[in-house]
């Protein structure tokens, strides 16, 4: 069950994007950011954000949202099967492998 | 830790029960929703995986309209609304299942809302009503390495295999639960038997619980008898066999009503299920909720299942398990009690082909409902996991028939097979069962009458009554093998 998103932006305003919301990403997204990197990268990412949200100001309320680039939907692959990879192919890019499974560490969190 | 519980009935009679299930249930297409890898189960690990479902940098998704097309049929088939447009989400976590970072979901866009699924318990219905049934692609399997039993706990590292990473899985999510009373756990159950029957039916999936295509989350809250508010509930994961479902329903309300008793408040937490004690345990605190940072699927384009897809498929639909086992019921004269009791013991099919496999429908309701159920539960495994098979269940039931054996031999034989210990016929023949003739008969019966005289003295006195203790004697001494009615005369007229 979904639980609950980050709160949208207010309507057409601009984001408030504080330091403590890109710590807290950079927490969430697993990126180490020191508080120097913090202090630097913070108000660079709120200006990138201003400057995103200067779009709102020229969608009319008749421009529905959008998600993509590209006009489609329904886009869609028949139930056929391919071939895969060779699990030596598969593995290759592993770490480590064992009894052909990719061997990663301990797992510290719970099962999702 | 030692866990207080109270009694179920006793708690149920002071709180009332919310129930919530959440199933997920992997569908039979041949290949992955958003590749062309092979779904079959049990191939060796990592054989069927390609840059798209191990997520390599440059692959990217294309939906398998089978997908699709299966979630729309479930949706009708569970009186849902089709979305008109909808889209795919992705859900972000870091757990190494599955090997993008995120798992292609639906947040707040379902392709299916607002259902519902009807159930009967003891003669009662219950409307379980379906909030929504999405799609999304099935995790990778670990297998944790060092530690105890398999367990996250205490290992050192763990085993990847990404074959049923990418597999459509669909969920089906009820809302709250409520008015069940002290058949919170029976209702439960019902509703998992019959979502699968349903899901059987139409055959989106081979529904298998011990192969994991079918697995059930069940949530549980209790409020005091007469409250509107909530309780606090809790999710207790990976649920799955129909029995499960009900002992954990049990466990949690026995657990909950003693914690709620003593004063102590409920956790909101995710549990897990232990299949040996029919216990659960703690898992991941739910206080604060997990941010998995949802959003629309750029790699995706939105969803529009066309109207006429949607009427099209609605016009394939089968009838419903309720109309398919009515039908089964006139046929072999059974009642709705008789029916309702089959279908609730997960057994119904079984008769069914019990049936179909020459024996009589009283003999084949009896055999299933009236013995194996109870062995399958001694021996703590599902009904339909018993090592015995309806070919076997129907020849015995037709030794039986013909006299051959008595009801409690054509038990043991029935214990026997379910021990392995070969096929009915050889079975019979190696422990030499058979019933008892008449002179071995007669023999037993005056052996009885002669070591209880003052019970023959009754019985000669034109006391009835006194016949049972020598029927049993002389069951005993023949080792079940003698026809208890013919045993029952034979007593009547040595006595006297
Ligand atoms: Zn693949």
């Amino acid at each position: 069950m979904p639980d609950t998103n980050p709160a949208p932006v207010a309507d057409g305003g601009p984001p408030a994007l504080t330091r403590d919301d890109v710590a807290r990403l950079a927490h969430l997204a697993r990126i180490d950011l020191s508080d120097a990197e913090l202090d630097h990268l913070a108000p660079q990412l709120a200006v990138i954000l201003e400057s995103v949200a200067e779009v709102s100001q020229v969608a009319a309320d008749d421009i529905p949202p959008s998600s993509h680039a590209l006009a489609m939907q329904n886009v869609f692959r028949a139930d056929e099967v391919r071939s895969c990879l060779t699990p030596q192919e598969a593995l290759a890019g592993a770490p480590q492998v064992d009894q052909q499974r990719f061997s990663v560490p301990r797992i510290l969190g719970e099962e999702q | 830790m030692t866990t207080t519980l109270g009694a179920y009935d006793d708690v149920l009679d002071r709180y009332a029960p919310v129930l919530g299930l959440e199933t997920h249930v992997e569908l039979g297409t041949a290949t992955k929703l958003f590749c062309g890898c092979s779904t079959a189960f049990g191939a060796p690990p990592n054989t069927q995986v390609c840059p798209t479902c191990l997520g390599l940098p440059g692959s990217l998704p294309v939906t398998n309209e089978a997908a699709i097309e299966f979630t729309v049929k479930i949706g009708l088939a569970l009186h849902c609304e089709i979305a008109t447009w909808c889209r795919f989400a992705r859900k972000n976590y870091f757990y190494p299942d599955m090997p993008k970072d995120y798992q292609v979901s639906q947040y707040d866009e379902p392709l299916c809302t607002d259902g519902y699924l009807d159930v009967v318990v003891g003669g009662e219905a219950f409307r379980v009503e379906i909030e929504r049934v999405h799609l999304e692609e099935d995790t990778g399997k670990s297998l944790h390495v060092g530690g105890a039993t398999g367990r996250i706990h205490g290992a050192t590292h763990s085993l990847v295999d990404y074959n049923r990473a990418g597999i459509p899985l669909v969920e089906i999510v009820t809302r709250p639960v409520q008015g069940t009373g002290h058949k919170a756990a029976e209702v439960a159950r019902a509703y998992v038997t019959e979502l699968r029957d349903v899901l059987r039916d139409l055959g989106v999936s081979d529904v298998r619980m011990e192969q994991g295509s079918l697995r059930c989350d069940v949530n549980l809250s209790l409020m005091p008898a007469g409250a509107t508010q909530l309780g606090t509930r809790t999710e207790t994961k990976n649920v799955n066999s129909l029995r499960s479902v009900e002992r954990a329903v049990r466990h949690e309300v026995e657990r909950q009503g003693a914690r709620l008793d003593a004063g102590e408040r409920v956790v909101q937490e995710t549990r897990h299920f232990h299949e040996d004690s029919g216990t659960t345990s703690p898992g991941r605190s739910k206080e604060e909720a997990q941010d998995y940072r949802y959003f629309p699927e750029p790699d995706l384009v939105p969803l529009a299942p066309a109207r006429e897809l949607v009427e099209g498929l609605r016009a394939t639909l089968p009838e419903p398990p309720s109309v398919r086992r009515a039908a089964f019921a006139e046929v072999n004269g059974f009642t709705a009690i008789d029916l309702e009791q089959m279908v609730n013991a997960g057994v119904l099919d079984l008769v069914g082909e019990t049936i179909a496999a020459g024996a009589s429908p009283t003999k084949s309701k009896g055999w299933w409902l009236g013995y194996l159920v109870g062995r399958a539960n001694e021996l703590d495994v599902e009904v339909s996991e018993l090592a015995i098979t309806v070919a076997q269940v129907a020849r015995i039931s037709e030794l039986e028939d013909s006299g051959e054996l008595t009801n409690k031999l054509a038990r043991q034989v029935a214990d026997a097979v379910i021990a392995g210990e070969g096929d009915v016929d050889a079975v019979i023949e190696s422990h030499g069962w058979k019933v008892a003739g008449e002179d071995e008969l007669i023999v037993a019966v005056d052996a009885a009458l002669a070591a209880q005289p003052d019970i023959a003295a009754k019985i000669r006195d034109g006391n009835q009554g006194a016949v049972g203790p020598i029927v049993g004697a002389v069951m005993k001494a023949t080792g079940g093998a003698a026809d208890a009615t013919r045993a029952r005369e034979l007593i009547l007229e040595r006595a006297s």
